[in-house]
This record gives C-alpha cells, structure tokens and sequence, in this order.
C-alpha cells in the first residue's frame, strides 16, 4: 500500500546500519536538498495547471489542452519557455537588491517547509515552536517584495511593492490571532502535539464557534497575505502591469511565479493542519467502525486532500469576489478582522478553560 | 533531523534559484540594444525617478503593525501556558488586550486608519 509512514524509519536504519554518524547528517542533508527541490518543481507545474483548470471549468470553458493529454504537459511548456527568455536587468536598477529578491522569496518558501508534516512521521523538523517558527519566518516574505519593488527603479513596481507591503504585514495579524486561538486550545506550539491533539476530531469541529470564526479569518487573511484576488490588488494588472515583478523577466520572473504558488501551498498546509487535523483521519467521537474505516487511507493522502481543498478553495474565491480598492483593503482587515479576531481570542480562551470544548 | 535541516533548504533553495538563472544564462544568446534597459512605462519613455517620496500613509499602517505585532508575539507564550494557569490568565489578558484595544480606539479616532 502506499504510504510514506514507514518509508522515514526505513530509510534511518538503512543509514544507520550503514554509516558513521557524520555520514549520516550529511546523507540526510542530501536528501532534504532533493526532496524539497522535487517538492517545489512538481507542485509549481501542479497548481499552475490546477489554477488555469479551474478557472476554466468555473468560466465553462476547457482551459488549456494541446500539451500533453488534456494539457496535462503545459506548464512544462511554459517553463520550457521561460529557461529559453533573456533575463533582462534594468540600467537604472541597483542591480545586488534586484539579483537578490528571487532568492530571497524562494529561501522564505524553502524555509517553511521544515516544521510541515506531510504524513505521520514524515516531517523535516519537528521544532517544539512550530507554530511560531512559521508565523516568523513568513513575515520576512515581505522583504523580497519589498526588495524587488524598490531596486527595480519603476513605479509600478514601488506602488505594487509597497501596496503588498502595507497589505501583508496588516493580514499578518489577524491571521496570528487566528492561528493563536488554536494554540490556546492545544497549548502546545509543536506541530506534532497539535496533530495528535484532533485524534477523536479535527479543531473545526471541535472547537465550537471561536474555532469556526477562526478558520473563516484564517482563509480570509492568507488569501490576502499571498496576494491573491480579490487582496491581489499588489499586482492589480490593470493599474500596475504586474505589480513588483514587472521588471522581471525569464527565469527570475519564473521564481516569483513559483513562489506565489509555493506560498499558497505552504499557508494551506498550515490552514489544513491546525484547523482540519493535518494527516489525521476523519474521526467522529466514538464511532470505532467508522473510524477504524478511516484510517484505512493513509496519511499522506488526507494532509494532502486537506490542502489541495484549501487551495481550491483560495482558487474560487478569485473567481467570485471582485478585487477591493486599497482603502477598502485596510478598513477590512483594521476595522473588521482585526477587532473581531482579538475577541474572538478571548472567547476561544473561555471556552479552553472551562473545557466546553469536545 | 534538527537545526542543520534548516541550512540544507537554504542550500535547496539557492541551488534551485541559482541552477534556473545559470541554465537560462548559458542557453540564451540575447542581444544588446539601449531601449531594453529603459524602465518599463506603457511604452513611453521613463520620465523622473520613482525614488522619491511616497504616501505617509503606508508608514502609518507599519507603525500599526509593528505594535500589534509585538503584541502578538507576547501572547504566543501566553497561548501555550492559559490552560494550566486558567481563569487568573483569562483575567490578566483580558487587561492586557483592553488597554492595547484602548490604544487601537484612540488612533481609531485620530484618523490613522482613514486612507487619504
């Protein structure tokens, strides 16, 4: 059957049985490297293939389809494409900052892969301050924007950049409340101790209305922290070309792209492991039948049915909801998401300490 | 695997961005003409430096952010520990959030939040 459980211990004793213990960190190292590049070459060609397929379903029409059997093959195209462009540098440029901002996006996505567990047992780090861990290292997404803004020297690019500054770092927040009204539930900051702790149900259900309201200002806030529609007015192709990026090209431009994508993949995990119990089954209170049924599929399909329903779901939304102007923008996130998650915090805090929770 | 996981995805990472640039280097020729280095503008030429001053109102939210930021990070250890401390926890972040909520009212009233 497949699964990836037992593939991480097979993997340590083969290296044990095998190496001295330097060997072994290294060989690990490498392995990593691999995966984690593997990783992010196969989910970019995924979701932008997803994004267009389901933009076109939603829009009845059939999307791309001349690559491969039913386009299956057009991302490998347009990659194809994209090796082959000429990456252009403007003169007037500061030309360390604009070489720098695509490592800088890529690294911030590499990073947050480490504490995602992706199956049981199969987790890079399992840090004792996951949680934290994420919500910092993903403030510094930021930076690369702001870095490819500023040193590309064009306006469009300074207005895109700082529009999406001024709009992460404000849903940053409400998306730390959220994220925080589960922890409180948990009271443990390791991704593991939060997995283990929606065994008998996921904290979506469990966690009565704080837990609900959470999730929903959860979805809100990442879908405006990766700059998507209808929060995707940083590059709002209409007024800014493409906002930060616009001097980009080739591969460079081909990072960005990827890294929007890996972003979005990497928030949907995390929505997918606090909320709706990352790898674990569904599981109903006492229901043994039915929970024994459920464990039948293995971990690593349900983490990522999870998050390929979040990303579905961010993917609608583009599709539904008209893009907000900039100062309707802040006045949701200032006057609305903000208070409400703050109380929402303490409501969730009563509900953890008088147990009312299932 | 512990902290060195985190320097192996940094290597991931660079090895990633730096072998799609230099693949795309050493297969493109590209030739050289001075209108390619101009900024992008729709087509006409580039008129004044964008580097100069912008809407104080972006600076605002910063300011903003950063304090509810700080905040935020004080409550993390707060989150881990409320249900071993119960209500005595409830009652001190309940103080806690009120004078920051207070703060929030008053740049609320200020205008800060207004977007001009």
């Amino acid at each position: 059957m497949f699964s990836l459980e037992g593939l991480t211990a097979m993997i340590q004793n083969w290296l044990a049985a095998n190496f001295n213990p330097t060997m072994i960190l290294v060989l690990q190292c490498v392995i990593v490297i691999l995966l984690a590049i593997t990783l992010f070459a196969v989910l970019g060609l995924v979701l932008v293939l997803m994004e267009r397929k389901v933009a076109a379903h939603i829009q009845i029409r059939l999307g791309p389809n001349r690559v491969g059997p039913g386009g299956m093959f057009q991302t490998v195209a347009d990659t194809l494409k994209l090796i082959m462009k000429e990456g252009l540098t403007p003169d007037k440029a500061d030309k360390l900052l604009f070489n720098l901002a695509p490592f800088v996006v890529m690294m911030v996505g590499m990073l947050l892969l480490a504490p995602i567990a992706f199956a049981k047992n199969f987790q890079i780090w399992d840090l004792n301050i996951g949680v934290l861990y994420i919500s910092s290292i993903s403030s510094l997404s930021v930076i690369g924007i702001l870095m490819a803004g500023w040193a590309s020297n064009n306006k469009y690019s300074l207005l895109g950049a700082m529009r999406s500054g001024a709009q992460i770092v404000s849903y940053e927040l409400s998306a730390g409340f959220a994220v925080l009204s589960i922890i409180v539930f948990t009271g443990s900051l390791q991704i593991t101790d939060i997995i283990n702790s929606q065994e008998n149900g996921w904290w979506l259900f469990k966690g009565h209305i704080p837990a609900i309201i959470s999730f929903v200002i959860f979805i809100i806030a990442v879908t405006a922290e990766t700059n998507r529609a209808p929060f995707d007015l940083a590059e709002a192709e209409s007024e800014l070309t493409a906002g930060f990026h616009t001097e980009y090209s080739g591969m460079r431009f081909a990072l960005f792209f990827l890294a929007e994508y890996i972003n979005i993949f990497i928030v949907c995990a995390i929505g997918a492991t606090l909320f709706l119990g990352g790898w674990m089954p569904l599981h109903i209170g006492h229901w043994e039948g039915f929970n024994h049924l459920m464990d039948y599929i293995p971990s690593s399909v349900w983490f990522m049915g999870k998050t390929f329903f979040l990303i579905f779901l961010i993917m609608w939304f583009r599709w539904t909801f008209p893009r907000l102007r900039v100062d309707q923008l802040l006045n949701l996130e200032w006057k609305y998401l903000l208070p409400i998650s703050l109380f929402n915090l303490l409501l969730a805090t009563v509900i953890a300490i008088y147990g009312w929770h299932f | 695997m512990g902290a060195i996981s985190l320097i192996a995805l940094l290597v991931a990472a660079i090895a990633f961005s730096a072998g799609g640039i230099l693949v795309g280097k050493i297969l493109v020729k590209g030739s050289s003409n001075p209108q390619k280095g101009q900024a992008y503008e729709c087509g006409i030429p580039t008129d004044t430096s964008p580097w100069h001053q912008f809407n104080v109102g972006y600076y605002l939210f910063a300011l903003l952010f950063l304090i509810f930021d700080v905040e935020l990070v004080f409550l993390y250890p707060w989150a881990v520990v409320v249900k071993k401390i119960g209500i005595v926890a409830l009652i001190e972040i309940i103080v806690f959030i009120f004078i920051l909520f207070m703060g929030f009212l008053y740049a609320h009233k200020k205008g800060a939040l207004k977007w001009n």
